[in-house]
Order: structure tokens, then C-alpha cells, then sequence
């Protein structure tokens, strides 16, 4: 069964040369025919599809579409063209801590990034000692999150992430912070979300993290689809090609 | 049809959401103040003094004609600032939550939607002061005040249609916001809070005066809401129908002016 379905997805985004804020400076600019865009294709014709159960893998280099790819997919982005369709509830990970108030308390932001991601104050009620538990915060919990450091807050973003059992998950690089030991514990509670029926996106520029935690790879390269196939085959061309 | 029912299912999802913003905006507001909420009182209660006595020490003519100046002043405050309050701050409420929604996937207009009800929150609130002034000058209380809900509730529609409005402008032109500002200004003299136009004396320039105030949609929420608060009298089919059709199009063409644009926002922000 296809999860996530990619059709001929292209995503153009206009950059303003000379980004006009203010309605003056719109008029003044479309008066003297300088209104411009430059168009920029960040997507072009991507197509692929990802079955139940995958952990699949997006690798490329910096700007080549991938975190585009990932709101594509999480909704926040519309495509300019194709379409995309995703089968059931998606825990995006794009960045860790989105939408955490700093002004607030752990505490707090706990039940506000929840119900941020569509959860019931009840269910966080319920899983509450569980995100503190796997965060390792206890002692912090009434403290206003702008004193935390970015692996905290990357804790407890994951913690609040992972809690469901969402039937897709999206994470974009953000194993890259934390200690070794938190990586490893993120890893297994992927793992272990897997296990259960769901379905994993991942970026990483960590080709090791990729082999070692997906079936299925789609290499991007100037917002367009280069390969797509299993792990083994497609880390091999891409490391054959960047590491030589 | 349908489309409504999409926003309401959306809404039916993301109602905790909302209540948990709702409650992140209190808490940021009275947070490290001494009195905290008590200023949503006290402040409202405080800015009627100072205008009863400006307005009937220094510009006496304008309160004569109205029977309890001071009620008949808060209530005019306590409105228009509401509809001031909530669609100023729905105006920037999609850019500022910038960071999140590129992020994340929220329905968009719960933004807009979550400060409107924060301002609505606050002017609850702030009904607190107008209890007080009217125990304080000894105000009757009429039966009819339950019927302050009607032109309370289509205000609540009318500023979040308005909010939408200008919630998508601002994201494109952000001159708007230190537009609007402006025009609140202008709207609050043509809202007859601190003085009476059906009460003036007749003159050509009060008759235009009267004539174009009629086209202003708060005059009339105010003049309905102290209709029955401080008149006693029921609500005019006149004040039905004009708060009811400028509450339900503003709200129609808000969110369709919203739904238009909101897929661009986050190229634009």
C-alpha cells in the first residue's frame, strides 16, 4: 500500500530581486517596469512513492530540494504544480522545537506544541511523564524555555514528536543535534515506531545513518529525482560520485 | 456548503489548540505583573474616569442630552476598543507566527481566529468595570441586558471577518498595518462614544454628520448594546438586521479573501 504518494511535483518560488515590502515601493517598481521575478525551481517533476512500512531516505546535497520535498509532503507548502497524497497523520519533524513558545515553561509548551500537532489535552495528560521521562528534563520542567540549550529543546521537540503513533513520520536532519547517546536513543525509538506500522521519511547528510536505517533511498540533486531504489544501490552511486 | 463544513471539521481538530493559544496570550500578557488580570479591569475603569472628567469639567455641552454619561461612556469605550484590540492584533497575528507555519501544518486562519477571542476574552473581563460604574452612578438594571449578547456575539463575527481581511493584506503589504492604525483613529470619532448624534442640536453639518455615521457598522453595535443595557428597551429590528448582515459578510468575504491567499503565505512571509 502506497503511504505517500509524489506525482510530478514542481515547486517554483519567486525571488523578489528587489523585494518590495511596502505598496509605495510595489507601485513605484511596477510604474518603472522593474517589477521582476526571478523564478526558481526548487522541485521539478519529482515522482515517487512510499509504501507502508518504509524508512525511506531523501540524500543530496545542500539546496537541492530536499527540506522543500519534506514541506511538500508535511503540507506546509503547496505545490506549484503535480500533486502529493498522504494516507493518514503525519508527525513532521522539520525542525525540532517548531513552535515552542520561548516565554514559556517546558510545562507549558508541552500541552501547547501537543495540541499544535492535532493531539488532545487528555492524551498528553496521559503521556506526560512519558515525553519528561524520555527527555530527561525533569528538574527543568518550570523553567521558560529561552534558558534551555538547543539539545534541550531538541529533547523535548522529539519527545512530543514520538509520543503517538503517528502513521507517518518526517524527520529532517534533526539527529544532528544531541549527544551521541540521545542519537542513539532517538534511532531506537524510531526503530521502534517502525516496528509498529510507521512510516519513516529521513533526511541526513550522514550516509552511515542512512545505510544503517533505511530500506529504500531517493537521491535529489537540483530539485530533481536522480535515483530512487533500495539503500544499497543508490548510496553506492551517490557515494561513488561526491567521494571521489 | 461544503466548504464550510471542511472548516468546521478543522476547527472540531484544532479546538484545543486554540484554547491552549488563547491561554499562552493570557499568561504571556499578565505574566511578572503585580495585579495581572485585575489591569483588565482596572484599566478600562481608570481611561473612563479621566474622560468622564475631561468631558464634563472642560467640554461640558457634549455629555448634556445623555442620561448616565459615565455608563453611557464605558460602553462606548469598552466595544470600540474591543473591535480595535482584535483586529489590530489578527492583523499581524499570520506574521508573526511565521516561524511555526513554516514548519508546521496548522490551519491558517486559527491565527486570526485565536486573537480575536483572546481580545473577546479580555473585554469579558473588562465588563467587570462596567458593573462597577454602573453600581457606582446607580444605573438601573434592565431585564434587557441579556440581549447585550446578540450585539456582543455579531461584533465577535463582524472584527473576525474584518481580522481575516486584514490578516492576508498584511502578509502582502505591510503598510496596511500603520494604515489601519490610522483609520481605527478616524473610525473612533464616528462612533459616537462620548457623544450623543441623534442628541445634537440640528444643523446641516449635523445631519451629515448623523447621515454618515449610519454607514458605520461599530456605531451601530454600541448603540444597540446600550440600548439595552442602559436604555432598557429591546433591540430595534433596524439594530438586528444591521449588526446580523454586516457581522455574517464580513465574516463570508473574510474567509474567502483568506482562503484565496492562504496558500501563499508562506512564500511571503
Amino acid at each position: 500500500m502506497n503511504m505517500i504518494e509524489i506525482e510530478n511535483v514542481s515547486m517554483r518560488f519567486n525571488l523578489a530581486r528587489e523585494k518590495s515590502e511596502s505598496l509605495k515601493e510595489y507601485f513605484l517598481q511596477m510604474v518603472q517596469g522593474k517589477l521582476h521575478f526571478d523564478e526558481f525551481y526548487a522541485l521539478r517533476n519529482v515522482t515517487f512513492n512510499v509504501e507502508k512500512g518504509d524508512f525511506f531516505g531523501l540524500i543530496g546535497l545542500n539546496g537541492s530540494g530536499k527540506s522543500t520535498l519534506l514541506k511538500v509532503i508535511s503540507g506546509v507548502y503547496k505545490p506549484t504544480e503535480g500533486t502529493t497524497r498522504v494516507k493518514g497523520t503525519i508527525a513532521p519533524l522539520i525542525e525540532l522545537g517548531a513552535g515552542f513558545d520561548m516565554d514559556l515553561t517546558a510545562r507549558e509548551n508541552i500541552y501547547l506544541n501537543g495540541t499544535v500537532l492535532g493531539l488532545t489535552p487528555k492524551y498528553i495528560q496521559e503521556k506526560f511523564d512519558e515525553i519528561v521521562e524520555f527527555s530527561e528534563l525533569k528538574d527543568f520542567l518550570d523553567v521558560p524555555l529561552k534558558n534551555y540549550s538547543s539539545g534541550m529543546i531538541a529533547r523535548i521537540g522529539f519527545a512530543i514528536a514520538t509520543i503517538t503513533q503517528p502513521d507517518v513520520l518526517i524527520a529532517d536532519e534533526i539527529l544532528s543535534v544531541g549527544d551521541f547517546l540521545f542519537q542513539e536513543k532517538c534511532e531506537k525509538r524510531m526503530q521502534h515506531l517502525r516496528e509498529n506500522g510507521t512510516t519513516m521519511i529521513l533526511v541526513s547528510h550522514s550516509i552511515q545513518q542512512i545505510e544503517r536505517n533505511c530500506n529504500k533511498v531517493a537521491w535529489l540533486e537540483k530539485g530533481r529525482l536522480k535515483m530512487v531504489g533500495d539503500t544499497k544501490t543508490v548510496c553506492d552511486a551517490y557515494k561513488q560520485i561526491h567521494q571521489e | 456548503m461544503k466548504l464550510f463544513k471542511a472548516y468546521c471539521q478543522d476547527f472540531f481538530r484544532y479546538r484545543y489548540l486554540l484554547y491552549n493559544l488563547v491561554g499562552r496570550d493570557f499568561k504571556l500578557k499578565y505574566r511578572r505583573s503585580v495585579l495581572g488580570v485585575i489591569w483588565s479591569v482596572l484599566n478600562p475603569l481608570l481611561m473612563n474616569v479621566v474622560m468622564v472628567i475631561v468631558f464634563s469639567t472642560i467640554m461640558d455641552m457634549r455629555s448634556a442630552g445623555i442620561k448616565n454619561f459615565s455608563v453611557y461612556l464605558i460602553i462606548g469605550q469598552l466595544l470600540f476598543s474591543f473591535f480595535n484590540e482584535a483586529t489590530s492584533v489578527a492583523m499581524g497575528s499570520v506574521l508573526s507566527s511565521a516561524p511555526l507555519l513554516r514548519k508546521v501544518y496548522i490551519p491558517k486562519y486559527i491565527f486570526p481566529l485565536e486573537k480575536v477571542t483572546f481580545s473577546l476574552v479580555n473585554c469579558l473581563f473588562s465588563f467587570i468595570a462596567l458593573i462597577i460604574v454602573m453600581v457606582v452612578t446607580r444605573a438601573p438594571l434592565h431585564l434587557t441586558v441579556i440581549l447585550a449578547l446578540y450585539p456582543l456575539m455579531t461584533l465577535f463575527v463582524f472584527s473576525l471577518g474584518i481580522g481575516l481581511i486584514l490578516a492576508t493584506l498584511a502578509v502582502f503589504f505591510r503598510d496596511i498595518m500603520h494604515l489601519w492604525n490610522v483609520f481605527t483613529t478616524a473610525l473612533m470619532y464616528f462612533s459616537a462614544i462620548f457623544y450623543d448624534p441623534m442628541g445634537l442640536q440640528t444643523s446641516p453639518s449635523v445631519l451629515f454628520l448623523q447621515k454618515f455615521i449610519s454607514f458605520n457598522p461599530v456605531y451601530w453595535y454600541i448603540t444597540a448594546f446600550r440600548g439595552v443595557v442602559l436604555d432598557g428597551r429591546l433591540l430595534t429590528s433596524a439594530e438586528i438586521l444591521v449588526c446580523g448582515i454586516c457581522g455574517i459578510v464580513a465574516l463570508i468575504v473574510g474567509l474567502l479573501v483568506f482562503r484565496k491567499y492562504q496558500d501563499k503565505f508562506v512564500l511571503h512571509m
